[in-house]
């Protein structure tokens, strides 16, 4: 068999993921998420703050919640079941900051926690910054 | 000459070395599972005491060496050399596990098939009269292993349903130049081979072809047919992987299907246990071997197996650089002779 075949062989043999099961707990739990999201919003809201000010706190909150829940072992629960419906919100990217930060804690603060914290984050900062940037750039060419 | 040389990957060993003793400890999760019964120790936590993955499993070798060597009534200046390895980089937990015993050590990497590797030199040593007592072992940590080649403990992410779960665990041999016993009578020693799998959660696939060339070459090369052992059985195939390997064996004319067996399928319950596939790592065969698979052959409930520990070959640089996952697999014939 070449390994061509080999691999198709592979991929057809092998057990498949249930990716409508998947896709609906992640569509669920993702939902939940972003209810809570939008209630402290409304609440914030309803106090009479500036919706500026109540978008940074709601993201601030959800940011605490995320790593709090990763703190405590939750999380990664939350995760095993939902898959992107928990990675894809702020709170999944806060878990994918706290967890490794708790994982190299044993290398030390400097080049356990510091250096390894964004290893999984780190790129998606990295682009992130650079996507807003050109868009940025396209935005200011189109308004002039 | 190498007049003990049988075909191109096999050799037959004229004095088998002697298993005089075995020793195994299993992680919590581990000791949940349907072997429970035969280790010799199940850890509380998987931490074992420490303060690090790391440390906890150099913990495990220190232990599961001085528990084997205590089961044989010897003590570290009887033991002429230790062969051990696992999977952190470096093979950290095997020598740090060691170093307070002063035996002359040998490190090997086989990945997942250290255990056979291992058991391989250190027959051939025994053998070609270089020794009269041997420690070959080897560990796994799923912490420390999940932290090297995955994602950190608590990120929440999916298995996908080829995944396996790596075993925390150790288990050692005391082979010896005694002459009856639980021997090693033949070792067949497998060539890397590369069906071009990438899929890190689908190590199964990856050793599975590397591992069928072994049990073919030890057939082939012994002239033995499947029958002549009661079991045989891999070391970290998985559910997949092994039906992959079983049907590739078959493919070449030898029917193992009726006595082929997985040590990752055996040391959990892969419906209750959440482990997808089965159990994986240096330590998956390692302990199976050294707590169940030794204790039928001591009793009696079986007579000879071959014990071919498999190993997927990468690392994260490897596999961030696009290369395929390569797999290994040593196969060693473990047989009652004189008892």
């Amino acid at each position: 068999m070449t390994k061509k075949e080999y691999q198709t062989y592979v991929n057809e043999k092998a057990p498949k993921s249930p990716k409508l099961i998947n896709g609906i707990k992640a569509f669920v739990v993702g939902g939940l998420i972003c209810i809570i999201g939008q209630l402290i919003y409304n609440f914030f809201i309803s106090l009479g703050l500036l919706e500026e000010e109540v978008l940074s706190i709601t993201t601030i909150i959800m940011i605490f919640l995320g790593a709090i829940l990763t703190g405590m072992n939750i999380y990664d629960e939350i995760g095993k079941f939902a898959g992107a419906g928990s990675a894809v919100p702020i709170t999944g990217f806060a878990n994918s900051i706290v967890s490794p930060a708790m994982e190299f804690k044993s290398e030390g603060q400097i080049m356990g926690v510091g250096a390894k914290m964004f290893v999984i984050a780190g790129p998606v900062l990295v682009y992130g910054t650079i996507t807003s940037v050109i868009i940025g750039i396209i935005y200011y060419f189109i308004r002039m | 000459m190498a007049v003990k040389r049988v075909g191109n990957q096999t050799v037959i060993l004229q004095k088998p070395p002697i298993i005089l003793e075995s020793a195994s400890i299993a992680g919590k999760k581990e000791g949940e599972g349907p072997l429970a019964d035969y280790f010799d120790m199940i850890l509380e936590d998987d931490l074992f005491g420490e303060k690090t993955w790391e440390k906890a499993e150099s913990r495990l070798i220190r232990e599961v060496l001085l528990k084997v060597i205590d089961k044989a009534c010897l003590s570290y200046s009887d033991i002429n050399y230790v062969i051990s390895g696992d999977l952190l980089n470096q093979c950290i937990a095997a020598s740090f596990g060691v170093r307070e015993s002063q035996i002359p050590f040998f490190g090997v990497y086989g990945a997942c098939s250290t255990m056979a590797e291992s058991i391989s030199l250190g027959s051939m040593i025994i053998d070609g009269g270089f020794a009269d007592h041997i420690v070959c072992m080897t560990s796994s940590h799923f912490c420390s292993a999940e932290k090297q080649f995955r994602f950190p403990l608590e990120m929440g992410s999916q298995r996908p349903p080829t995944a396996q779960w790596t075993v925390t665990g150790a288990g050692a041999v005391l082979l010896s130049s005694d002459i009856s016993g639980i021997g090693i009578t033949k070792i067949t020693t497998g060539y890397i081979a590369d069906k071009g799998i990438k899929d890190a959660n689908n190590m199964g696939a990856a050793m599975a072809p590397a591992t069928a060339a072994t049990i073919v070459a030890h057939f082939k090369d012994t002239g033995l047919q499947p029958d002549y052992y009661d079991m045989i059985i891999t070391g970290d195939l998985g559910k997949f992987g092994g039906e992959l390997c079983c049907s590739m064996v078959e493919n070449e004319g030898y029917k193992i299907k009726d006595r082929y067996k997985d040590c990752g399928v055996l040391i959990y319950d892969l419906e209750k246990q959440d482990v997808a596939c089965g159990g994986s790592g240096c330590g998956c065969s390692a302990v199976v071997l050294t707590s169940y698979l030794y204790q039928l052959l001591k009793e009696g409930f079986i007579k000879r197996i071959l014990f071919v520990a498999t190993g997927a070959l990468l690392s994260t640089t490897s596999s961030q650089q696009g290369e395929s996952i390569l797999g290994i697999a040593h196969a060693v014939s473990v047989e009652r002779i004189g008892i």
